[in-house]
């Protein structure tokens, strides 16, 4: 039994039950339905999950109150970048041969990520994901969820999670779960949780003269139309001005206030980043990426308890390999380099948690041959994340690849693992029952007994 | 809450002393109290006072009165587009509109007899049905795509034909044969619990509006009897299954659809027939021969008119649908401690359903020729009790598919409906409005968005009609919408630059609200449209103000 969170400690306790039963509220279950729970919860926190690291270091207040995902659809390759291995030649190394030191002594990055070098205290390195996993769908699905694919339920992604824990308490107006700018296409957010929990997709482009937020910032109108349009609506409103008082339509009313908070009033500012200093914008890099993340930041600063951005670009280079990366690389260097320096001069990044990794990394050893030349294949055996602020260590490196980069050396981190200590810093009971739409039994993160790689929380770094 | 009290207070005052001693004491004085007096709103209203038209509204009345509240009329032009959204789920056109409005004097029955007869009628209650009998491909029930589209045809038909209820329900509880071929033995795989209990379940929900969890212990395991010899039985071709009658039990019973049987080219092991004791959900037990598919026992006792459960829940079921919310509410949970609002007007409704031979088509007129059904909106009351006594016609949110349908056709434009799974993505003729989609797997963000039913549990409650601001969000604002109403043809040549702008503002709202705009209400526009130039660059903005008007959003 870990000392942290066994008996001996009533804060832990009452804490977890705390949340045990705001979440037995929120999901309207039975009172007869505690006990059961609590069973399962203790059989989750058993020491079945070898080797569970020392979670003593492990504050016990919720740190993280926001999360910044990035997400590297598609896969990025993990020796071009964070965890290169100039010693394994040309065949692995490929066009990037060059390897820069960091502001961290003995963590080296590639050359293609000057700014982050710069700002590696901030940050540390995970070197040893792994779930094996080569699907794209898939991947995604167990990077975002934790639970293995192929289940018979859908569940929600870690933003839906948050968003139906975290959205409790958040009164802003933009919603509690913000993608930039698209939606991840096949992978369905909110899953069994429903559209309620779904993401709010901005659409548009932040780099764009008017960032056109779906819904938000119309297309072509000016504010000054849209409020004219208003009064227009109003004046029009014969029906409603019948039914004054009618309970059905008094709800809309309110939903609808809700709505013109973002449309009309203070809701739609946060996206205006010509609020931002040029400078600023600039150091961010004036690309799409760039302003995602300076868009990112102004979401949390507001409250909104998690931000996806989905990278405005594919890493899934099996071709084309090394101009992707040269295009790439250096836009994902500035913004989040930029993001995670903002955030720590405005204090910010001590409750922020920003977590950037693909759904897997890429072939180590380089596809030369034709039709690739000079491409990388997807890669489940071990890839690299980085991860920042919310309670976060930076400048450690957690676990290793071998010297290949081809599969873990020491300290694997699974799916569970890395989300595990996510919610574990946001104060997110990770044993905690979902609300299934069908009463059936579904919790935040799969436990021991189904069968799970784990491999224990991020202590080192927590 | 503090507010609508503080407000009442004079309404409270005055109605004590107008009503005098006498009435207050003949009515629960807290109900009479809430009930207020307000004129009649001409345009949605009618001056002509509601005499009872038969039984159902006498039964209704007759609680209203007890309630002080008078009933009041809706008008002609709230009553064709009411009439169409819930007949047939889909908007009047402006000419239809102004046929009925220069009908004869009969028009309102003339017009449900129309609407009775419109395919559009088929498909409305067919989506409807297909939410209660989940029709739907993919997970979480698994009827896959040829089986959805045959299971949806099946009933889609038997609407078109009116096929007599008592017919449909043996149907559904009979049939034997493979799920692409015999639509109806889809009832049977439409579940994701296919034990014997799992099927009884669904059986009782669907035929009996019942939920078994609600049952006493051992009702269930009695009836699930009558479903023990169910068996599924796979084919060499891909993804199709036999329901079948299995008494031996030769189909070992899958798990999940996709499972083959053990068994399946066995010879099935002799066995000495036995006959299986049952027990009907009113408690009385019966022994089945070896030689009777229990299923048809099972059947020939719910469907006849004695049956307590089995009129009840279909006439109760169709009053929702067209008034909003049942006698016992919610429609699909009939049980001891749920008892009607009001025991006489459900007794009305059965004995229409039963003294029509089950026959939908004329329990439907029946009940749309009502005076209940043909009540105000505006509500003239507080009193919980008012709603569910139906002393208005509830304004509820247009379904998500009615909706969509509504703003394509206002404004001429289609969508494009999918489904991802299984590959290849099954892609749907743009033609083809929403309400028509028979499989719950094809779909497209907005009918998500709205609420459509997710079709895993066959209860009512699974389509969602209340309004989140994300909703708004779409139609007030979105890309998706504002391509419709700048692009959209029929938009367009309302909107023509030559046309006279009195027209264009009579045209919208017909097409859009389905009746005239009033005085105060063109002299808003006109307020709006002052210069040739504000007409030209923002024409648009009116028909985006209709639509998004609670008028255009709301069944009412």
């Amino acid at each position: 039994m870990n000392p942290s969170r066994g008996p001996s400690d009533p804060g832990g306790a009452t804490r977890r039950e705390a949340l045990r039963r705001a979440l037995l509220a929120a999901a309207g279950l039975a009172a007869a339905d505690r006990p059961s729970l609590a069973a399962l919860a203790d059989d989750f926190d058993a020491p079945t999950r070898a080797p569970a690291p020392d979670l003593a270091s492990v504050p016990a207040a919720a740190r993280a109150k926001s999360v910044i995902q990035v997400f590297l659809w598609g896969g990025m390759s993990h020796n071009d970048t964070w965890d290169p291995k100039p010693d394994a030649g040309y065949d692995y190394m490929g066009e990037f041969a060059g390897v820069i030191d960091t502001k961290v002594p003995g963590l080296r990055i590639n050359q293609l990520f000057p700014r982050l070098a710069a700002e590696a205290d901030k940050f540390s390195m995970i070197r040893s994901m792994t779930h094996g996993n080569n699907g794209h769908e898939t991947a995604a699905y167990l990077m975002q969820t934790g639970h293995a694919p192929g289940e018979r339920l859908a569940y929600p992604s870690v933003g839906a999670v948050f968003s139906m824990f975290k959205g409790r308490d958040y009164k802003g107006i933009v919603p509690p779960y913000v993608v930039l700018t698209s939606a991840a296409g096949r992978f369905s957010e909110e899953g069994f949780l429903g559209p309620r929990y779904k993401p709010f997709a901005t659409g548009g482009d932040p780099n764009a003269p008017r960032f056109e937020v779906e819904g938000v910032i119309a297309r072509g109108i000016d504010d000054g139309r849209q409020e004219a349009r208003r009064v227009l609506l109003d004046g029009l409103d014969t029906m409603g001005r019948a039914m004054a008082g009618n309970a059905e339509l008094e709800a809309a009313r309110e939903a609808k206030a809700r709505a013109d908070e973002l449309i009309l009033g203070k809701g739609k500012e946060v996206f205006d980043l010509s609020k931002e200093k040029a400078d600023l914008r600039d150091r961010y890099g004036r690309h799409t990426f760039g302003q995602e993340c300076l868009v990112a930041r102004r979401l949390v600063e507001s409250g909104v308890p998690y931000v996806a951005i989905n990278y405005p670009g594919g890493w899934d280079t099996h071709s084309n390999h090394f101009a992707t990366m040269r295009r790439q690389c250096p836009q994902l260097d500035q913004g989040l380099a930029a993001l995670l320096a903002d955030l720590h001069d405005r204090r910010l990044l001590e409750t922020t948690l920003v977590w950037c990794s693909g759904e897997f990394g890429r072939g180590p050893k380089v596809d030369w041959e034709p039709p690739w030349n000079g491409g990388r294949n997807h890669h489940g055996a071990v890839f690299s994340v980085l991860v920042a602020g919310g309670g976060f260590r930076g400048g450690h490196v957690v676990g290793e690849s071998d010297g290949k980069a081809e599969e873990v050396r020491d300290r694997p981190v699974y799916p569970v693992d890395l989300l595990g200590s996510i919610y574990r810093l946001a104060g997110i009971d990770a044993t905690a029952r979902l609300p299934h739409p069908e009463g059936l039994e579904a919790r935040v993160l799969p436990a021991a007994s189904e069968g799970v790689k784990a491999a224990g929380l991020l202590a080192e770094i927590m | 809450m503090a507010t609508t009290t503080s407000r009442l207070v004079p309404a409270v005052i005055l109605l004590v002393v107008s009503i005098g001693q006498a009435a207050a004491q003949t009515a629960p004085p807290e109900s009479r109290a809430r009930a207020h007096r307000r004129p009649i709103d001409p345009l949605y209203e009618s001056v002509r006072k509601p005499e009872p038209a038969g039984p159902i509204d006498r039964a209704v009345f007759a609680r209203l009165a007890e309630l002080g509240i008078e009933p009041v009329l809706c008008s002609d032009t709230v009553f064709v587009r009411r009439a169409y959204l819930d007949v047939i789920g889909t908007l009047p056109t402006a000419a239809e509109v102004r046929h009925f409005l220069n009908d004869s004097t009969h028009r309102r029955a003339a017009l449900i007899d129309r609407l009775l007869e419109r395919d559009e009628f088929a498909a409305y209650q067919a989506m409807r049905w297909g939410d209660v009998l989940r029709i739907k491909a993919e997970f979480p029930v698994n009827l896959w795509p040829n089986a959805a589209q045959a299971y949806h045809r099946w009933v889609r038909e038997s609407i078109a034909a009116n096929k007599p209820y008592d017919r449909f329900a043996r149907e559904l509880l009979t049939s034997s044969g493979s799920n692409f071929r015999v639509g109806p033995v889809n009832f049977y795989r439409a579940v994701q619990n296919r034990t014997p209990e799992g099927l009884a379940s669904a059986a009782a929900l669907t035929l009996m509006g019942a939920r078994t969890d609600a049952w006493p212990p051992g009702r269930l395991r009695g009836m699930a009897a009558f479903f023990s010899q169910v068996g599924y039985k796979p084919t060499r071709e891909w993804k199709e299954q036999c329901v079948v009658w299995d008494p031996f039990h030769t189909l070992a019973r899958a798990a999940a659809g996709d499972e083959m049987p053990r068994g399946f080219d066995d010879e099935p092991p002799p066995l000495v027939p036995q006959p299986l004791v049952a027990v009907f959900p009113d408690g009385k037990a019966v022994t089945i021969p070896p030689d009777r598919d229990p299923r048809e026992v099972f059947a020939d006792w719910l469907v006849r008119p004695e049956n307590p459960w089995f009129a009840r829940a279909i006439a109760n079921r169709i009053w929702s649908w067209l008034l909003g919310r049942g006698v016992v509410h919610e429609p699909d949970d009939f049980r001891d401690d749920n008892p009607p609002s009001n025991p006489e007007l459900l007794a009305c409704l059965e004995r229409a359903m039963i003294d029509g031979h089950f026959d939908l088509k004329r329990f439907y007129r029946t009940v749309l020729n009502s005076q209940t059904y043909q009540l105000s909106s505006i509500s003239r009351s507080d009193d919980p009790a008012a709603a569910a006594n139906f002393a208005s016609y509830p304004v509820r949110r247009l379904d998500a598919e009615v909706l969509i349908d509504a703003i394509n056709k206002v404004t001429g434009t289609a969508e494009l409906y999918t489904s991802p799974i299984p590959e290849p993505f099954t892609y749907i003729p743009r033609d083809m409005p929403a309400i028509a989609i028979a499989d719950g797997s094809i779909t497209s963000p907005f009918l998500t968005l709205f609420g459509r039913s997710a079709r895993a549990t066959g209860l009512e409650g699974e389509r969602k009609s209340r309004t989140m601001p994300s909703q708004w969000l779409e139609t007030l604002n979105s890309t998706h919408i504002q391509r419709k109403l700048e692009d959209g043809p029929a938009l367009k040549a309302i909107l023509a630059p030559d046309r006279r702008p009195a027209e264009v503002v009579a045209d919208l709202y017909m097409t859009i609200l389905s009746r005239p705009p009033i005085a105060a209400e063109k002299k808003a526009i006109a307020a709006y449209f002052r210069s040739p130039e504000a007409r030209a660059t923002l024409a648009v903005d009116l028909p985006w103000a209709l639509i998004n008007s609670y008028e255009f959003l709301y069944r009412h």
